[in-house]
């Protein structure tokens, strides 16, 4: 297996409505971010792939007009996942463990602001039993709260904490959309969208887009910054079946928590891929993290882009092992409804 | 009375958006609202884009410099649509045909009127056929369709994408 490292990555300010911006306009200033950081052109590029939902928008075949955001003369090789951003990292790790490139581009971009993100969100789900009932991407998350509040697993107090921890880690990151902290009274009293949860308990329509450069060791060491590894990385999914599912707890995140052995090492922080207040709280005891802090960047209840979000959560550890005193990072994606499907992603610092 | 079973129900998929068509795009369609086709160059590569997206996709950097195109320019492709297309006023045959503006360097799809269907050819020279002033919005539906000039034709050559 060959070593694989971050070499870049930079995220748009992340806003509530993008206004007229079409894919291209969100996903170039970005792009051309990762490559100044780099010194890289397109050239330098292996492998190109991208996360997106053409849904998201309205847009049929915006992944497709979103490649006019960066140079594809002389043609490239290129891919897409209709995902998060995060499995368009895990693609081109693959694509470089294969030996088929040096480096990777990688970028997300998602505009939920045209749409009903919360039905669009229903389209996800299996299109034979479960779409047809038209089940809102919120209401599936309160059914998971409510369960996991009904078992004792959690609280409203244990929801509201992470919420205010959130929001104030959230001046960490300048391109945070929400930085107003909801008093603890106007928390509890809000009219619920489902319950338990409130607009509170709900990651923010966002729209936004981010880019990352990956490469060999080789590439690292040509750049000379400093190196930011990634030394495991595992993702796995559960039934589309919620009948077949336990949600009170989940397989898949216990499962991905054995896989990248989190007892062999202890994370300095962790970013989690949390569109829910109650889902901090939950991973949080699923992987036994005991009092590690958790989205120092603010995560995704500070903003939340769609198909960008995952992989922000990665790029977001990068940079918080870049710019701190810290030696080791747990990030984490996921997918689908009821963190249906999940990504661990283990960063290391390498002094030379 | 006794309930009947259903086996099967209707649900219908719909969602509605507020479509956004891009900076780029939006400010090409507000010139077309003045009868004006607006492209947009690229500053490496020089290539000029109508309707333009903003971008040039061969550099990946940001089109910004406008220039106005006149509205004549020549077939580079077309076919004859024989089959009615449900929900579609415009009566077969016709002819669909991808136009480049007289300085562009990419095409449009467009119709073709006023012609002998026998006689459409590519490199033959057409102009734009407008709706009167007061139906101008911000869409190339403000053009009708074109009409061939009788000026002599274009050699195909002219179309290769300029290295």
């Amino acid at each position: 297996m060959k070593d694989i490292y971050i070499l870049a990555y930079a995220q748009n300010p992340i806003v509530a409505d993008a206004k007229a911006a079409n894919e291209v306009e969100l996903i170039m200033p970005v792009v051309h971010q990762v490559f100044k950081q780099t010194g890289f052109t397109q050239n330098d590029i292996g492998f190109t792939c991208s996360g997106s939902c053409d849904y998201l928008q309205g847009a049929a075949f915006a992944f497709v007009e979103g490649l006019s955001a960066i140079q594809t003369n002389p043609p490239i090789k290129e891919s897409h996942v209709e995902m998060d951003a995060a499995w368009a990292l895990y693609e081109s790790i693959l694509k470089i463990q294969m030996g088929d490139a040096e480096t990777a581009l990688i970028y997300g971009f998602g505009k939920s602001s045209p749409g009903d993100l919360p039905f669009v969100s229903t389209l996800q789900t299996d299109p034979y039993y479960m779409s047809p009932l038209w089940p809102d991407k919120t209401s599936l998350a309160a059914l998971q709260a409510q369960l996991l509040m009904n078992k004792g697993v959690l609280t409203k107090k244990d929801m509201y904490e992470a919420l205010t921890q959130s929001i104030s880690n959230a001046k960490n990151n300048s391109n945070a959309l929400v930085t107003a902290m909801p008093s603890e009274d106007d928390y509890l009293s809000a009219d619920y969208l489902s319950s338990p949860l409130s607009a509170f308990d709900c990651a923010p329509i966002s729209d936004g887009a981010s880019a990352m450069i990956i490469g060999t060791e080789e590439a690292a060491t040509k750049l000379g910054l400093q190196k930011i590894k990634i030394s495991s990385v595992h993702h796995s999914i559960e039934s589309s079946n919620f009948g077949a599912r336990d949600l009170s707890t989940s397989e898949s995140i216990i499962g991905l928590g054995k896989k990248i052995n989190l007892k062999s090492f202890k994370p300095d922080f962790v970013e989690l891929h949390t569109q829910f207040t109650y889902e901090i709280p939950f991973i949080r005891g699923l992987l036994d993290l005991g009092n590690v802090d958790i989205n120092l960047s603010g995560g995704p209840l500070a903003g939340n882009v769609m198909m960008a979000a995952g992989l922000d959560s990665i790029g977001k550890s990068f940079e918080l092992l870049k710019n701190n005193d810290f030696h080791s990072g747990l990030a984490h994606a996921s997918s689908g409804p009821c963190l249906q499907q999940n990504m661990l992603v283990h960063l290391e610092k390498i002094n030379d | 009375m006794t309930e009947e079973k259903k086996d099967f129900f209707v649900s219908n998929i719909s969602l509605s958006y507020q479509y956004t068509a891009g900076n780029a795009t939006t400010r090409f369609l507000n010139k077309v609202a003045e009868g004006k086709l607006v492209a947009q160059k690229c500053p490496k590569c020089s290539a000029v884009y109508v309707p333009p997206r903003g971008s040039c996709p061969r550099c990946g950097v940001a089109t910004e410099e406008e220039l106005e195109l006149p509205d004549t320019g020549a077939v580079e492709s077309f076919t004859i649509v024989h089959i009615p297309i449900p929900g579609n006023p415009i009566v077969p045959p016709y002819v669909s045909a991808m136009i480049r503006l007289d300085g562009a360097d990419i095409s449009f799809l467009h119709l073709i009127q006023e012609i002998d269907l026998a006689d459409i050819r590519i490199g033959m020279r057409v102009q734009a056929v407008w709706k009167d002033r007061s139906e101008w919005g911000t869409t190339l539906e403000n053009i009708k369709w074109f009409k061939p000039t009788g000026e002599a034709d274009v050699d195909p050559s002219v179309f290769k994408f300029k290295e």
